[in-house]
């Protein structure tokens, strides 16, 4: 069969999968006064379709901040706008200035929906679909399953098109510029990056490896000559994308301040709910919350991010080569989730998009880190009543990684890249560590089955009301960081040589 | 990939089994109402009762075996929740109800996972290592387990339509193995299960009489008549005599056989659905409509002298053609048997084996969907699953396939008429029409093209009327005055392939050259 017929075949039933979820509840559904994200989003298309662009970020009479007021970048508010005008012509109660708060119906569930799918066809999956066709190595029937599993990853389906988000196109554009860096076009890789911290703030997660390879990539080509014009040609690139998405606020400097201030709320405190990085977990041990104040706080998980960023950081501006860069943007965005400040669970997809990228070269430790992530979740997918597709999205994705990248037939040392373990190790006895990894990862996935059904089924003991969330996002919490810890050693170990690719495949 | 085992079958299996998990939440017809009074009326009341009972007006019209598979299913679904089990509780569709009956659905597919199984081992694989994707096996595996008519009627629209084709693939795959015993009781049970199949009864019957009764063939291939084994014919008799008996003993016992019959057969209805199959009707209705219009226009008829009714009104109904005459259930009656009787014939006079059978068994079904009083538009599945392991086989039957699919999974859209099955629909379509195009072309690549010009032609025509129902009608002001426009043009439009791909599968029984005995 060709490989365009494969490739529809896959997309559309990556449709179908979002459009199978998208069927279900979502966050807040029927739950006055705040109800949840989906809210948040039809309330951002009331604000921005209804009062002047001044008024946005600001606290006014007409846009009470403290009622899901806008926080996300202004490309963001932009595609509330674009989304607020169709949504006027259809009805024009669903974004109606104040009486239209809390507005629900089938109708607008379909409508808000499918402005989330077409947004997913315009970027996120055409982005997908050329990642896995141009930069994968392998046949193509390899290509088309690593695209299979790339587009039904369940995290972002069921954050997505289940509790109600955008994440695909922020992660889209991303993915556009990671595919544009591979391909050799750093200016419009940067351009689309741009884009997607635009979008989204929470892509500077995974802004360092950006910054790291392009820089290190014009250290290369040397400074003084063709690396500095590629570097100005960047920079001039990024500062003109920022100027056009800030264009209308940079006419006051007031205006601009206000959109930051909102954009990056230091205020809230280290953590909320319940998260799977460190704070959330020491927090168990210790009650940081209460020891240190609020700014020591800040400073202390900043620090601590830092000091997780660094080394691969440092790794990929010495090695600007395309492996490295996919490493390390594993290992950053893990780091920013488990030390940064003000993380919420939802943003462990921002370390499962680079994760995707390796499933082609690592695919059980990716698929593993993924499904876990996947599992971190499950507190919140419960809250919004997407069990069913929960378990579905779950055991399709488990399903066919394993079984269309044959994750557990062949995993020799050699190829979990479990080498450089030997060498930390030496001084222990010879052990076949793919035996015990192989193992490692079955008793970790009935873990988080048993884990799953116990939160799904059982009711927690009166005083213990947090058992089952904390249990989760305590064993996601081991998972991220092993995942972290594995792969900083991978990027200190040797890249993988092209010869013995060529020859597994 | 694991390219020479069969690992790939329980993969396609599991995949479309989760896949079917997607769609709980969807849309459900009436028809899951159905099957919930009918969980109910059989666990909550005596077994005389069963066909009486008439709370609901979704009464029990299955034949009884389809009663005691309720039953059976009513024990597990009492764990879920009680109350639907209770005759009183109409429309009662409580979360835990849903999920009961979908996952009834989805688990009870494993009888068509099987037999699809059974089917895949009947294919003929050509020699020499292929690519697994263009083997006949698994093409065949994906055409039936993935078949698009049956997600959507059985896994959205809601029917147990997954385990009765089970019965009857693995029947028609064990008549391929020459297990004919096997095959007859299987058939048997499937028809008490749902007795729309006997449209395919007759093909038994002749099969079975010609191939299995008479145990051999003269010379030229005409039957001979002293081979007749008694036996033969009487452990076939015991068999259909003991599952009947199981099935309608109880009823017969209680003196309710015509109460029964009177359920399964009710011919109050009308000659068409409440939207029409694509079949000749659909044809003969439309052709009386014009003819009208157009004497009205021309000043022939008197407007007021019409009989007055719409056609496509919604409800089951009755009602008279203006200027045809009109037709009753005799009168198709005696058209299906004309249509399936030279079929019927063919294969007593030169029974081809295994697969004359086949194709007979399709031109029954075909013959009774283009003419049968009544039809639902969902029969068509009848024709099509057991067509796909004939066009996995031969090039002539992929091109009959590809046609007769592509039209009668289209006429299956206005089943889902909500706005939010619409991306399901249309993607689940358009990926099995891209597969069954790209997997049949690779498999019968050495034999040129499967489809001529104009049948790409019509095909494609199909896009056009797609879009124009779907998209461009719902925005235009003939939604009001004309509400039921695009279902008459859908199966307007879809009878003409579906009489095509008849009349060409007939023209394959028929004219088949003598040199080519298929043993299998």
């Amino acid at each position: 069969m060709q490989t365009w017929s494969l490739v529809s075949i896959c997309v559309l039933l990556a449709i179908i999968a979002r459009w199978g979820v998208s069927l279900n509840s979502y966050s807040g559904a029927g739950k006055p006064p705040m109800f949840g994200d989906y809210e948040a989003q039809r309330h951002w298309q009331e604000v921005t379709y209804n009062l002047p662009i001044q008024e946005w970020y600001f606290n006014t009479t007409n846009n009470d901040l403290n009622y899901w007021g806008l926080d996300y970048p202004p490309l963001t508010a932009y595609h509330s706008w674009i989304c607020a005008y169709i949504a006027k012509t259809i009805n024009p109660e669903w974004v109606e200035l104040h009486k239209s708060r809390g507005y629900e119906s089938t109708q607008h569930k379909l409508f808000m929906r499918t402005t989330v799918l077409v947004a997913d066809l315009l970027i996120y999956i055409p982005a997908v679909v050329l990642y896995c066709l141009y930069l994968t190595d392998g046949s193509s029937k390899k290509k088309v399953s690593i695209m299979f599993c790339f587009l039904l990853y369940p995290g972002l389906i069921l954050i997505d098109y289940g509790h109600f988000q955008y994440n695909g196109v922020s992660l889209g554009f991303a993915l556009w510029g990671i595919l544009a860096l591979g391909l050799g076009w750093d200016v419009l890789g940067s351009m689309a990056f741009s884009l997607a911290l635009n979008y989204k703030q929470m892509e500077l997660y995974h802004a360092l490896p950006f910054f790291c390879y392009l820089l290190g990539k014009c250290i290369k080509t040397g400074l003084m000559g063709r690396g500095l014009f590629l570097l100005v040609r960047i920079g001039v690139t990024v500062l003109a994308t920022f100027a056009l998405c800030w264009l209308p606020f940079l006419a006051e400097p007031s205006q601009a301040m206000q959109v930051v201030r909102r954009i990056f709320p230091v205020a809230r405190g280290l953590f909320e709910d319940k998260v799977a990085n460190t704070w959330c977990s020491l927090n168990t041990l210790i009650k940081i919350k209460s020891i240190l104040s609020g700014d020591s706080q800040l400073y202390l998980s900043l620090a601590c991010t830092l000091l997780a960023v660094l080394p691969s950081c440092i790794r990929l501006l010495t090695k600007p080569t395309f492996w490295h860069f996919k490493l390390a943007l594993v290992n950053s965005s893990l780091a920013f989730f488990l030390f940064s400040f003000q993380v919420h669970e939802k943003s462990i997809l921002l370390a499962a998009l680079p994760a995707c990228l390796l499933l082609n070269d690592l695919p059980l430790m990716a698929l593993w880190f993924l499904q876990a992530s996947t599992f971190s979740m499950l507190p919140l997918f419960l809250k919004d009543g997407l069990l069913v597709p929960y378990i579905v999205t779950s055991l399709g994705f488990l399903f066919f990684s394993i079984y269309l990248l044959s994750a557990l037939d062949h995993c020799s040392e050699d190829k979990l890249r479990l080498g450089a373990y030997n060498k930390l190790f030496y001084w222990l006895p010879k052990i076949d560590l793919a035996f015990i990894v192989r193992w490692k990862f079955y008793i970790s996935i009935a873990a988080m089955v048993g884990l799953s059904i116990a939160t799904a089924v059982l009711i927690p003991p009166p005083h213990l009301p947090d058992l089952f969330p904390v249990l989760v996002s305590t064993t996601a919490f081991l998972h991220f960081l092993g995942t972290f810890i594995h792969f900083n050693v991978v990027q200190f170990s040797e890249p993988p040589s092209r010869k013995s690719q060529k020859k597994s495949n | 990939m694991a390219a020479d085992s069969c690992s790939w079958f329980p993969a396609l299996a599991v995949g479309v089994s989760l896949l079917k998990c997607f769609f709980i939440s969807a849309y459900r017809s009436t028809d899951f109402e159905v099957h919930r009074n009918w969980l109910a009326i059989t666990h909550s009341l005596p077994v005389s009762r069963w066909y009486y009972e008439n709370t609901s007006e979704w009464t029990l019209d299955y034949p009884p075996l389809f009663a005691w598979f309720e039953l059976g299913l009513s024990q597990v679904a009492r764990r879920f929740d009680a109350n639907m089990l209770q005759v009183e509780n109409l429309n009662y569709a409580s979360p835990a109800t849903v999920l009961f009956q979908r996952l009834s659905v989805i688990v009870t597919d494993v009888v068509f996972i099987y037999a699809a199984r059974e089917c895949c081992r009947c294919v003929r694989e050509p020699k020499g290592s292929r690519d697994v994707l263009s083997r006949p096996s698994f093409v065949l595996a994906v055409l039936l387990l993935w078949n698009f008519g049956l997600l959507v009627v059985d896994h959205i629209h809601f029917q147990y339509n997954g385990f009765l084709f089970g019965f009857l693939l693995l029947s028609v795959a064990k008549h391929l193995q020459s297990q004919h015993l096997q095959g007859a009781l299987l058939f048997t049970f499937l028809l008490n299960l749902k007795h729309i199949f006997l449209y395919v009864a007759p093909a038994y019957g002749v099969y079975l009489l010609r191939n299995y009764c008479f145990a051999e063939d003269n010379k030229d291939g005409s039957v001979r008549w002293s081979s007749f084994s008694p036996l033969r014919l009487l452990a076939l008799g015991a068999i259909v005599t003991s599952v009947c008996a199981l099935s309608f003993g109880p009823f017969i016992a209680m003196g309710q056989l015509p109460q029964v019959l009177s359920r399964l057969f009710p011919f109050k209805r009308g000659l068409c659905h409440a939207y029409w199959a694509p079949n000749i009707w659909a044809l003969y209705n439309v052709l009386d409509k014009s003819l009208a219009v157009l004497g009205v226009r021309l000043k022939l008829l008197e407007e007021a002298e019409l009989p007055r009714a719409s056609m496509t009104g919604g409800l089951v109904q009755e009602f008279e053609h203006s200027v045809l005459p009109s037709v009753t259930p005799a009168i198709t009656l005696v058209c299906t048997l004309l249509s399936i009787l030279p079929a019927v014939a063919s294969i007593w006079l030169r029974p081809h084996g295994a697969q004359g059978f086949l194709r007979c068994l399709l031109l029954c079904a075909l013959g009774c969907f283009m003419f049968g009083w009544h039809v639902h538009e969902k029969a068509i599945l009848i024709a099509i699953l057991p067509l796909s392991i004939l066009a996995v086989e031969s090039r002539e039957d992929a091109g009959i396939f590809l046609i007769l699919t592509t039209t009668g999974h289209y006429s299956l859209f206005p089943l889902l008429f909500t706005p939010a099955e619409l991306p399901i629909k249309v993607a689940l379509m358009l990926m099995f029409t891209i597969f069954s195009f790209t997997a049949l072309r690779k498999l019968h690549s050495a034999q040129g093209s499967l489809l001529h010009p104009l049948e790409v032609i019509y095909l494609l025509g199909l896009v056009a009327v797609a879009i124009a129902c779907e998209v461009v009608f719902p925005l235009s002001p003939w939604q009001q005055r004309l509400p039921f426009l695009p279902l008459l043009v859908t199966s307007v439009y879809c009878a003409v392939g579906v009489c095509y791909a008849f009349l060409r599968l007939y023209a394959s029984l028929l004219l088949r050259r003598e040199e080519k005995p298929k043993q299998l």
